[in-house]
């Protein structure tokens, strides 16, 4: 598997925006049959180099070459014919069209479309990099993750001979996790070159061949995997001395092996039990042609305990995240708050019941136009309101402390548009957080997260746990739900098919019911 | 050549879009110009220069912006929230009617009475018109393009019915109202001139609105609600609720508008009372990108150019309607320039299909 001459080559790329330097003369390359990956913190330029490969951001210098012939690209149509395929970190999927439209979508020329044709091909590509979803359904109805892997086929539905994937992991089950590496390597024996970006330095270790570490948009490292270890990258990253805990967190090491987070037993105690759950459902259905989507769903959640919900993707969780939140109201059942019924209230009604919310869907939590400090405040403008006006200052003062306490790279008046995949992420968990919620509702919360934003977001939820709130935490990662949660149930199907105190809950066991076995809570 | 998206836009490319677009507008609008048979540099300087280089001409721009500045705020109201008011024209009209019926019931009020009922009747009349379509809209997702633009004809009818029938010029016959009492008469805002209180009325709308959209929680869910409607529903903002209320809001200032025109200008109900400065007013709201400070700037230009359209058709003898065809022309050249700024010229991809000169390393 020695790496032949390289294929793509990046040398001396810088972009600036306005006076930060997102790419500061950046020079890699990748070569046929490699699997290249790139770390940084959120908010390194990882995207953004990508992106000019891509031809989605235009470099202010550098050159990229392939074979060692330069090319001139100015969009993605000249990346595709170049053979270079991407799936970004943000999707870009049309959600009124089918699986197969949106795949055949870019080869659409101004003939006739041979649907047929066009499906076969998508089905096709579909088995080769492993992937089983219905090529009819609408992108509108699939789950996040499933729209991930439909974005995975769509990249390498052409002629690609470079593949760059923005953290496609983060939003995968540790099975579709598998077989994406699968999918790469055997991809890679095809001549295939791969540049891969992750936060999880377990998976950078397991797939890539070579390292290369991006810190505030200079290239800083560049290591053969083999010969590095975890806690030389992480303090790479994130320059200096890494705490030993972030390192571990960063190798994605399940907390029961992390002696000081484990899970405190007695907090199942007494204590907890008797007081009144601040969340409860009780026989929650949602109808959807077909079946429904969420089946008499029946759980609690108490004060002072983190539950997780564990479940593949398109089980019911994105449905479940709208009747909580109160974007849909659920066709019979009912749900409470801390005691109070808020079935049928809006989303008002039930922020101010004490619930807080973060969603897997990052576009429809934010107005990417408006700045970060009004973001941060939209949930809860009666707080920064003196007599209907802004309070400019306190905004002001709110989104400095925040932006200072979670590390956001990011100025109070910069568009969220703007922002990276990741701070996007903190400025929406700030916003939850920052309300002091009852129970707090939590869907990947740290989707695309760096290492230390990762550990300070457990550090977050586990405070909030401990000053009496309840949280659910709604993952298909497994690792990090046992190294967050204090009780982890099932999803499947949109019912609950069992649940376990995160002692008893091992991959295997999980894996079972998370296909549908029943296990006895 | 081919069009290719730009990654980042530096500050200064909207200024430069639309400095293109004047210049483009300018260019081609030579071109009628000089079928018409006059000298196009003589004619834009009478179109945008001389009307600004005499206080008459002043004064006559302040009087012909003063309708574009209600029915322009009017509308950027309304789309701020997301909601597309088409129907300023007929709320414009609606408010001269509601105007006109207080007027002729009551016609020897005082003006300390007759002033503030004249206008509070017009922007009843512009809400009560706006209000339907914006029912519809929140209880039966009823599209408010279609019903607010269905509705100017509409309203148009309503005004010619009435000047028809009951309202008929009981002195002359004529198909216009009869002249409203002294009370109502607003006085001019600069003695000796033709400028009238409306105008006032305009500029105080617009501060209030700058006001309210830069300064207060309601602005700032507007803001959200036109711009991410969902992430907005998502954090608790009455996003339905605010787009009803800014649809009538909207009306209400596009009648005021109305109210405006009948008591400042015309004293009476007249067919042509709404010169389509409803339909000006989205030109106007759209060109100013829905800033109340844009509104203003747009609405002077828009009345600097009407202005010196007269000018230029009995001093160079070619048709009013120059006048036109430059504001349009400039309406869809900024437009273009403010779409296409995203986007810059690339030569096209040569390289793309190998045709490069084979170089060595083809051969390695
Ligand atoms: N269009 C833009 N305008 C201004 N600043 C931008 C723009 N795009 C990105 N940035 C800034 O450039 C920096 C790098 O962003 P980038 O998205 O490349 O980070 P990243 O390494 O991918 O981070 P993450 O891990 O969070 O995805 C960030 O500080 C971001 O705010
Ligand atoms: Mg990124």
């Amino acid at each position: 598997m020695t790496p032949t001459r390289p294929l793509l080559e990046l040398s001396g790329i810088t972009k600036r925006f306005g006076d930060l330097v997102a790419n500061d003369a950046v020079s890699l390359s990748v070569a046929s049959g490699e699997v290249v990956a790139m770390l940084g913190e959120n908010g390194a330029g990882k995207s953004t180099l990508m992106k000019i490969v891509y031809g989605l951001v235009r470099p202010d210098g550098g050159t990229i070459t392939m074979d060692g012939r330069p090319l001139d690209i100015s969009s993605p149509r000249d990346a595709m014919a170049a053979g270079i395929g991407m799936v970004t970190q943000e999707f870009s999927l049309v959600e009124t069209m089918t699986v197969t439209e949106n795949v055949a979508l870019s080869s659409v020329g101004l003939g006739r479309v041979d649907v047929r044709a066009a499906r076969q091909r998508v089905v096709d590509a579909m088995d080769r990099v492993g992937v089983q979803i219905e090529p009819e359904r609408l992108i509108s109805t699939l789950s996040i993750g499933e729209r991930q892997r439909v974005e995975i086929v769509k990249a390498l539905f052409h002629e690609c001979r470079v593949l760059i994937l923005d953290e496609p992991t983060a939003v995968l089950t540790p099975q579709d996790v598998r077989a994406l590496f699968e999918t790469v390597q055997r991809l890679r024996r095809t001549g295939l070159g791969v540049l891969f970006v992750s936060h999880k330095l377990r998976e950078v270790a397991e797939i890539s061949d070579r390292v290369v570490v991006l810190r505030r948009g200079s290239l800083v490292g560049e290591r053969a995997t083999a010969e590095v270890t975890t806690h030389e990258l992480a303090s790479l990253m994130m320059g200096g001395t890494a705490p030993e805990e972030d390192v571990a967190s960063a190798v994605g090491l399940p907390v029961a092996e992390v002696p000081e987070e484990a899970p405190v037993a007695p907090r199942e105690g007494a204590g907890t039990a008797e007081r009144r759950p601040v969340l409860i459902l009780t026989d929650v259905t949602l109808e959807r042609p077909g079946r429904p989507a969420l089946d008499h769903l029946t759980f609690e959640v108490r004060p002072g305990e983190i539950v997780g919900l564990a479940g593949i993707s398109g089980n019911g969780q994105t449905e479940l995240m709208n009747v909580l939140g109160g974007v849909e109201l659920p066709t019979s059942g009912r749900v409470e708050v801390d005691g109070a019924a808020v079935t049928r209230l809006d989303v008002r009604g039930r922020l101010d019941a004490g619930l807080g919310r973060l969603t897997e869907d990052r576009r429809g939590s934010v107005v990417p136009q408006l700045s970060v400090e009004h973001n941060l405040v939209l949930e809860d403008l009666p707080s920064f309101t003196r007599r209907g006006m802004l309070d400019k200052a306190a905004i002001r003062a709110h989104a400095e402390e925040v932006i200072r306490r979670f590390d956001i790279r990011a100025t109070p008046t910069d568009p969220v548009s703007s922002l990276s995949g990741g701070n996007m992420q903190k400025v929406l968990l700030a916003r939850a957080l920052s309300r002091r919620p009852k129970v707090l509702v939590a869907a990947q919360p740290t989707r695309g997260l760096d290492v230390g934003a990762y550990r300070y977001v457990h550090e977050q939820l586990h405070e909030l746990r401990d000053t009496g709130a309840g949280v659910l935490v709604i993952s298909e990662d497994l690792d990090e739900l046992r190294s967050l949660c204090d009780r982890i149930l099932v999803l499947f199907r949109g019912a609950i098919t069992g649940g376990l105190p995160v002692a008893e809950a091992t991959s295997e066991r999980l894996g079972a019911m998370m296909t549908g076995e029943s296990v006895e809570v | 050549m081919r069009l290719v998206r730009r990654g980042h836009e530096p500050a200064w490319l909207p200024v430069a879009a639309v400095a293109v677009a004047v210049l483009v507008t300018v260019a081609l609008s030579a071109i009628p110009i000089r079928l018409a048979g006059a000298n196009p540099r003589a004619a834009f300087e009478r179109y945008l220069l001389v009307p600004l280089s005499s206080t008459l001409g002043l004064y006559e721009v302040m009087l012909t912006a003063t309708p574009l500045l209600f029915t322009g705020i009017a509308v950027a109201i309304a789309f701020r929230a997301g909601y597309w008011n088409i129907g300023a024209e007929g709320q414009f009209l609606m408010g001269a009617v509601g105007t006109t019926a207080v007027a002729l019931n009551a016609p020897d009020l005082p003006s300390w009475a007759a002033l503030p009922l004249g206008f509070v009747a017009g922007g009843l009349g512009g809400l009560a018109w706006a209000w339907l379509p914006a029912w519809l809209k929140r209880r039966g997702a009823i599209d408010e393009v279609v019903t607010t633009l269905l509705l100017n004809p509409v309203a148009l009818l309503v005004v010619q019915g009435l000047l028809n029938g009951p309202w008929r010029n009981s002195e002359t016959g004529f198909t216009d109202s009869d002249r409203f009492g002294a009370g109502y008469d607003l006085p001019p805002l600069i003695s000796g001139s033709r400028v009238h209180w409306g105008f006032g009325v305009a500029v105080v709308i617009v501060v209030i609105t700058w006001f309210v959209f830069t300064k207060t929680a309601v602005g700032m869910q507007i803001r959200a609600s036109g711009q991410a409607p969902d992430a907005a529903k998502f954090s608790g903002i009455p996003v339905a609720r605010l787009r009803f209320r800014s649809a009538l809001v909207s009306g209400a200032v596009a009648g005021a508008g109305g109210a405006s025109q009948v008591m400042g200008v015309q004293h009476q109900l007249t067919q042509g009372i709404s010169n389509n400065y409803g339909y000006t007013g989205i030109i106007v709201a759209t060109l100013a990108a829905l800033s109340p400070v844009g509104v203003v700037l747009v609405a002077v230009l828009l009345a600097d150019i009407a202005v010196g359209a007269e000018n230029v058709s009995l001093v160079l003898q070619v048709p009013t309607q120059l006048g036109a065809i430059f504001a349009a022309l400039l309406l869809l050249t900024v437009l273009s320039a403010m779409e296409l700024r995203h986007y810059r010229l690339a030569r096209s991809g040569r390289r793309r299909h190998g045709a490069t000169p084979v170089s060595a390393e083809e051969a390695s």
